[in-house]
């Protein structure tokens, strides 16, 4: 058979309908969210500051909310602020702690693998005259503690290391960290957005003084998200006015987004035993199968990753092409290819993990969600491997993986 | 995001070569990119050499929908009608490949810009292979041997390819055999090369 036979045999198996395994990116709407922030929008519509009993309710609604929060954090109402993303969550904590304290220091310290709604403020950090210390990964896109103990200095005053990773999945020690940070000045903050749903949020446990969290990766609405701020820590705002949110983020509540945020986390959180089993099988049986492709490696670390997540580099074919012609038989993926990203580079977290360039242009990401089952699993088994064949083909590369391997594996220093 | 016309040629690409090219029937081969750099396309021509046409043209392409679309393209454009003359294949541009695709998503032009360059070398070692030094053509790069114009990059790209002797070298690129005089500068472009890449 010749690949334009190949491929036309491929596409004549085309479903009628899409299976979605982007959930990393977003998710739908829960209907049960849906539900509860349906009165917010023409019925409870008051503004929360009004004094009259339309405003009231708003503002009740929202207290309510604010708690469902904290108790799903462990934390008090007060501390939980709402914002209108992860990434505005991200840039308050990063600026907004650094600003506060630059008297006390000017050190900040990330990590190598940091959503790119930390990294970029901490450059904006750079040009305000701070010095960031990226602590490098290893081969599995985890942190190693002696490093971040290794870079801490007198005058750091902020580390903030994300829980779990949006495009590997590994999993951080939080934990650990914090309790290293204890004793030190430096406020910890990390970006829990990935791990809603499926790690635990609790912050007295995870020892941080800051957390991120956002609706969009937990079957709640895009426009939202939290920062919660620990009792006496101070930050400097980054949006001034009405004074909302104990000044901390001025802005006429959206109070359906913020009503939806806290009911998609008690969902998350209620349902997350049961769920994370489920995925987990669905994901390890999705890991299997794809790694049986030769020339196919896993990104991240094998068990501690998210239930959810899996993310592998096919060598010798480039994600763009893959993942089009994934879309083309109804699979919506994602690649950490330069291709696709907007400032042209490759993933910087597959790199991050030491492995060559070769490997982030044919990086995939699959992130199964609520409604994935074991049928829309098997069908993507049995489409990929076709997929590759064929790029294969099309492709002049032969590479060698073990060579590929050695050749990325350098010394990872700090950046 | 893509026109019809850059999936038609993604899902049914023109003119691919399917497995190990037959060295009989190609006169020219040229390569561009590199793993790393996410984008790498092999052209292989045939060209009658008394008409100067290229009757065939065949390639792989390691790269996105854009970079492999492109080459099947290019292909197409190449060898439609009686095939275009090796001098009419070095006018083709990528803004030409682009518009008869339907235009690229602005971000996506750079990935359509190497396969007229695999074509160009492909081009150029046909002209090579068949002795008509002359008519090789180069831009920018320092000619060695002005018998066969060849020049600094050749050489660089004949050491990354394998070539650590002159012997080798001369075998790749026939590079100052009738003309001992350039042979000094083409021996320490050799060493210079090899050292960098080898060690």
């Amino acid at each position: 058979m010749t690949v334009q036979q190949e491929i036309q045999e491929l596409l004549k198996g085309r479903p009628k309908k899409f299976i979605y395994l982007d959930h990393a990116a977003t998710t739908y709407v829960d209907s049960r969210v849906y539900e509860a922030m349906q009165p917010f929008f023409q019925v409870e519509f008051g503004n929360p500051g009004g004094f009259y009993e339309l405003g009231k309710r708003a503002a009740d609604a929202m207290q309510a909310a604010r708690e469902t929060v904290a108790g799903v954090l462990g934390c008090r109402a007060e501390e939980i602020i709402f914002t209108g993303s992860g990434t505005e969550s991200d840039n308050m904590a990063v600026l907004g702690v650094a600003r506060k304290r630059a008297k006390e220091g000017k050190h900040v310290i990330i990590s190598a693998i940091e959503h790119h709604a930390v990294e970029r403020p901490a450059e904006q950090l750079e040009k305000e005259g701070f010095e960031v210390t990226k602590v490098p990964v290893d081969k599995f896109g985890r942190i190693r503690v002696e490093d971040v103990k290794a870079a801490l200095r007198d005058d750091t005053v902020l580390v903030s290391i994300m829980y779990a990773n949006n495009e590997i999945g590994t999993i951080q020690p939080i934990y650990e960290i914090g309790t290293l940070l204890k004793d030190h000045k430096a406020l910890f903050h990390t970006d829990a957005c990935q791990a809603a749903g499926a790690l635990d949020l609790n912050v007295e446990k995870l020892g941080v003084d800051l957390m991120t969290l956002n609706g969009s990766k937990i079957y709640g609405p895009k426009g939202v998200g939290v920062l919660y701020i620990r009792k006496g820590v101070e930050i400097q705002p980054l949006v001034f006015g009405g004074g909302q949110e104990r000044g901390k983020r001025s802005g006429t509540e959206n109070v359906a987004n913020i009503v939806g945020m806290a009911k998609a986390l008690s969902i998350a959180q209620a349902e997350s035993e049961t769920e994370n089993a489920r995925l987990k099988e669905l994901r390890d049986k999705l890991i299997d199968g794809l790694t049986k492709i030769p020339k196919t490696i896993l990104n991240g670390h094998p068990e501690l990753r998210l239930p959810n997540n899996v993310n592998v580099s096919i060598l010798d074919i480039e994600g763009e092409a893959f993942t089009l012609f994934l879309n083309e038989m109804g699979i919506y993926a994602s690649t950490g290819s330069a291709c696709t990203s907007t400032s042209l580079d490759p993933s910087h977290v597959i790199l991050a993990t030491g492995l060559p360039y070769e490997c982030a242009h044919g990086s995939v990401r699959f992130s199964l969600g609520r409604k994935t089952t074991e049928e829309e699993i098997d069908y993507v088994l049995e489409v990929v491997p076709r997929v590759v064949s064929i790029l294969r083909k099309i492709s002049p590369l032969n590479l060698d993986a073990d060579k590929v391997r050695e050749k990325g594996q350098g010394d990872l220093k700090y950046i | 995001m893509y026109s019809e016309t850059v999936k038609e040629h993604f899902f049914n690409p023109q003119n691919l070569l399917e497995g190990q090219p037959d060295e009989s029937e190609f006169n020219g081969f040229g390569q561009v990119g590199s793993p790393a750099c996410g984008d790498m396309m092999k052209v292989w021509v045939l060209v009658d050499e008394s008409s100067d046409r290229i009757l065939s043209m065949k390639w792989q392409t390691f790269g996105c929908a854009s970079a492999i679309a492109s080459t099947s393209m290019m292909s197409v454009i190449v060898t439609e009608g009686e095939g275009m003359t090796t001098d009419e294949a070095f006018e083709i541009t990528p803004q030409m490949i682009c518009d008869r695709l339907g235009g690229l998503p602005n971000r996506k032009i750079h990935c359509s810009v190497l396969g007229d360059k695999a074509l160009q070398k492909a081009v150029n070692d046909f002209y090579r292979r068949s002795k008509q030094f002359d008519r090789v053509r180069v831009d920018r790069a320092k000619v060695v041997d002005p018998d066969t114009n060849i020049t600094d990059k050749d050489i660089q790209e004949a050491v990354l390819e394998g070539a650590k002797d002159l012997e080798s070298l001369q075998a790749k690129l026939k590079v100052a055999i009738g003309n001992p005089e350039f042979l000094p500068d083409v021996e320490k472009l050799l060493h210079f090369y090899v050292s960098k890449y080898y060690g």
